[in-house]
């Protein structure tokens, strides 16, 4: 059976989250100590050899954007860690920062070491003020320890909006905005926050850096699948057995995952999809489980990694339900800046609803085709781009219960 | 209330208004219109867009709530959990629809999406407090808890 590894939960019941020394004894700002002893670019070099990719959904390369950052010219620069963690069905950032803050305090120093920034804000989302309070205790530790040196570390909190997640709508929320994604170019690293270039990483991107700095860029890189190395922690709920977190290598297959790691279906009832990266994700039947989840496999196969959120649907199921709910998730998070998105969300409710009541025709599946389409090509952000892919996944490997309930 | 008092302290925070807001509200649970406007003073911006701050947020409440708000999710894992059943016993035991306040001014019951709890589905929050794998007949119990 395939076996769980714990990098970025390497200290996950074997410290004391509010002690700093405890993560000392483990070997806690060590890694900070090594980059500090190298010159900033040999840092980003290593990073960009590891061939860590962010794990917040988007899968670029982390060492090129720190290298971004780090040739742009500025007096000021800010590294941003996002913990807004909205993806439903995910937990896994919250689970890292519960039992190891320090790892992500040390990532982020690293980080500003390397890029040359003196000031980080972490992006904690407004669901979990304990982590706020976690944080803030974590930080002035490490300070009053003299470890982050002069890296300026503020803990933020957001207010309950899935869009703040997104990098941009974060920053305009850091500003004191509403959280409205903006119009890229230009991207972050470059000009972000205030715009100055601005690091925005994801809590378990940050928590691979000081294991990195402590093995080495080529341990990493052969941990996994090739074009995506490292592991992934994933949240599995749904009708799985073991509702629990896990962290397995990338070339975990999608099968190993709820049949080894989640113990297979719950009551042993039949498998009848998966639908992986939170509510914006694909759903996946019994034909693709063989798909190993690192981000490119999983592209490939027209689905997402996601957040790593693993919702997984036995045959009691009524899909259209289900993705007339996960309708709803868009048509409320949707925050409303372009057409396509504040009135396709609007339309795809509205058509789900019609259907799932039995009152759909032919024709509302054509339009929730096309609509899907428009909507996927010409969103201004993520959300809007990916809120159809429940909905048209679901119609194209269960077409036939959406056939079944029309008038 | 001295909103100007509770507020100001993030005068001087970049981008502060958002913890100010979460300041008052840690108060009194909503931002009065008063509020507002000394917000948009404090931070020296149109009341709109302090306005236009408050209403984007679904933390943020520009009508008064209970003392006790409580959040229901129904995203799609807490959905098939059963949060329905759930949304139907804490109406019936609070007396009050989703999205309403009971007249003592104690409860107030809202839907929310994914709290990030869902190892144990389905889950409700309290004032922030989360409450795991919530069935029907333990609504009771739980709203007993708060005095
Ligand atoms: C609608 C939307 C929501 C997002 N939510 C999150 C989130 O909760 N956490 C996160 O790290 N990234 C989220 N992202 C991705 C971020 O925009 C960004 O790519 C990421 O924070 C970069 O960090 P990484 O390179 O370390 O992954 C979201 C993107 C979109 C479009
Ligand atoms: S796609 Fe949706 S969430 Fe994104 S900017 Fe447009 S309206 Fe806002
Ligand atoms: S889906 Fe309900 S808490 Fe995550």
């Amino acid at each position: 059976m395939a076996q769980e590894l714990r990098i970025v939960l390497r200290n996950v019941g074997k410290i004391n989250p509010e002690q700093v020394d405890d993560y000392l004894k483990a070997g806690g700002y060590k890694s900070l100590e090594k980059a500090r002893s190298m010159q900033p670019i040999k840092v980003i070099e290593e990073v960009k050899k590891s061939g860590l990719r962010g794990r917040g959904g988007a899968g670029f390369s982390t060492g090129q954007k720190w290298l971004f950052t780090y040739t742009v010219n500025s007096d000021e620069k800010y590294v941003v860690c996002n913990c807004d963690e909205g993806e439903p069905g995910t937990y896994k950032d919250r689970i890292i920062l519960e039992n190891d803050p320090h790892t992500l305090l040390e990532g982020m120093a690293i980080c500003a070491y390397a890029v040359g920034a003196k000031k980080g804000y972490v992006y904690v989302r407004g669901e979990y003020p304990s982590l706020v309070d976690l944080l803030n205790k974590a930080a002035s530790q490490a300070k009053a320890k003299g470890l982050l040196e002069d890296f300026d570390l503020e803990i933020r909190m957001g207010a309950g909006a899935y869009v703040c997640g997104e990098e941009t709508a974060l920053i305009e929320s850091l500003e004191g905005h509403r959280g409205e994604p903006r119009v890229r170019p230009p991207y972050p690293p470059v000009s972000g926050l205030w715009q100055k270039p601005t690091i925005v990483n994801n809590v378990e991107t940050f928590a691979n850096i000081a294991p990195i700095i402590e093995k080495g860029a080529s341990w990493f890189a052969g941990v996994g699948a090739q074009s995506f190395p490292g592991t992934k922690v994933l949240t599995l709920t749904g009708d799985i057995k073991n509702k629990t977190f896990i962290e397995v290598p990338t070339d975990t297959k999608v099968r190993e995952v709820i049949y080894d790691f989640g113990g297979g279906m719950e009551d042993s009832k039949p498998f009848k999809a998966v639908q992986i990266g939170g509510t914006s994700g694909a759903f996946m039947p019994e034909s693709q489980l063989d798909t190993s989840i690192d981000f490119d496999s999983m592209r490939k196969a027209g689905a997402a990694l996601g957040s790593g959120a693993v919702f997984v649907l036995n045959t009691d199921r009524d899909m259209v339900d289900v993705v007339n709910r996960i309708a709803g998730f868009f048509e409320h998070e949707s925050c409303g800046k372009c057409a396509p998105c504040r009135e396709g969300t609007m339309r795809m409710q509205e058509i789900l609803d019609k259907i799932n009541s039995g009152n759909g025709t032919k024709k509302d599946l054509q339009t929730l085709e096309k609509l899907g389409r428009v909507m996927s090509l010409s969103c201004l952000c993520g959300l809007g781009q990916a809120a159809p892919a429940p909905t048209i996944t679901a119609m194209k490997y269960f077409g036939a219960e959406f056939a079944a309930k029309l008038r | 209330m001295d909103y100007q008092a509770i507020m100001e302290k993030y005068q001087h925070v970049e981008g502060g208004l958002l913890e100010a807001f979460h300041a008052v509200q840690d108060e009194i649970n909503y931002l009065p219109e008063e509020a507002i406007i000394t917000a948009a003073k404090i931070f020296n911006m149109p009341v709109k867009e302090a306005y236009g701050v408050a209403t984007f947020y679904s933390y943020f409440s520009t009508t008064p709530r209970g003392k006790y708000v409580i959040r229901m999710c129904k995203s799609a894992p807490c959905h098939v959990a059963g949060a329905e059943a759930v949304t139907q016993a804490l109406e019936k035991e609070l007396g009050i629809a989703v999205g309403e306040t009971t007249k003592d001014g104690k409860f107030t019951l809202e839907f929310t999406e994914c709290v990030g709890q869902c190892q144990k589905t389905p889950v409700i929050t309290i004032n922030g407090k989360p409450y795991l794998g919530v069935e029907p007949a333990k609504v009771a119990e739980i709203l007993a808890t708060c005095k």
